[in-house]
């Protein structure tokens, strides 16, 4: 059953993922990428890692893909595009090569240390130590420890989160604004 | 026997290399803004994978916090990106990316 979850959702991703740079139309690249982004929450889903399958459909799929599909629908870019034209001679071999070296260096690097994982234990922080002496109610586990470990150990980062989401609105809002007409002139 | 078989971290693992080198092999050949964006995302979703199997594995949730911290900076990305690329469009429509190889606009 494990099995037959991972392949559809490897299947899922790696379609998804092709298709993100395969597609000459940018609403269908958009659309490739949702499907990448509902198989890797699947695959959280099967690691045991619920919230953050949550997190993944409703910002990545819900909120990021829609903001993409807005500003192709937009700007009016919804044309396809000529991918037999190759800008720069042997593009897309080099691009290839490399790719291929990247995920030979990563693969390799995951079989030739994968009896290693795990054999080196993490410093285990107490909402952990909490979740494996079975202090905590079962069902929700997942985010009742994530919400320990977040609200504990790494609470001056959640807080820096929101100045940082604050300064991104700000920043976009005065990016995508027009110009108005009486400022536009002053050189800045 | 097939029915027994469970995947390993090291499945998750190659599967999220297969994903980054997809999204790496994007961001270089593709010369649309937006299309390079959505290759930036499938190589942080890769990563993202990773952390997840990893923190599985080593039981330790410290790995899915910071999932959850690359999405919250993954959000700011995109939409600063976007609001960039809104920007210059507006001025040079159908620009790519190599049209755009110098800031003064």
């Amino acid at each position: 059953m494990q099995l037959l979850v991972f392949v559809c959702a490897t299947l899922m991703i790696l379609a998804g993922a092709v298709g993100v740079i395969t597609r000459s139309h940018p609403v269908h690249a958009a659309l490739s990428l949702v499907l990448t982004l509902f198989g890797v929450a699947v695959m959280y889903v099967s690691q045991e890692a619920h919230f953050l399958a949550a997190v993944q459909v409703i910002v990545y799929s819900g909120a990021i893909v829609v903001l993409f599909l807005f500003v192709i629908m937009l700007l009016g870019v919804d044309k396809a595009e000529n991918l037999q034209i190759e800008p720069f001679k042997l593009q897309r071999k080099t691009a290839g090569v490399v790719g291929g070296g990247i995920i030979g260096l990563i693969v390799f690097a995951a079989i030739s240390s994968r009896d290693n994982i795990g054999t080196i234990k993490p410093t285990q922080s107490d909402a952990v130590q909490a979740v494996a002496t079975g202090a905590l109610d079962p069902h929700d586990n997942n985010v009742r420890a994530i919400a320990r470990d977040l609200f504990s150990d790494h609470v001056l980062a959640f807080e820096l989160t929101s100045v940082l989401l604050v300064i991104a609105v700000v920043a976009t809002v005065l990016l995508a604004r027009r110009a108005p007409k009486s400022t536009a002139e002053v050189p800045t | 026997m097939i029915a027994t078989v469970v995947p390993t971290t090291t499945w998750y693992l190659v599967l999220a290399a297969v994903l980054f080198g997809t999204g790496a092999v994007g961001v270089l050949v593709r010369r649309n803004p937006l299309i390079m964006l959505m290759c930036v995302e499938l190589m942080l979703n890769a990563v993202n994978l990773t952390f997840v199997a990893l923190s599985r594995k080593l039981d330790d949730i410290g790995g899915q916090t910071t999932v959850f911290f690359v999405m919250v900076v993954a959000a700011a990305e995109v939409v600063v990106g976007l609001g960039i690329i809104v920007a210059i469009l507006r001025r040079k429509p159908n620009a790519t990316v190599d049209d755009l190889a110098e800031l003064k606009g």
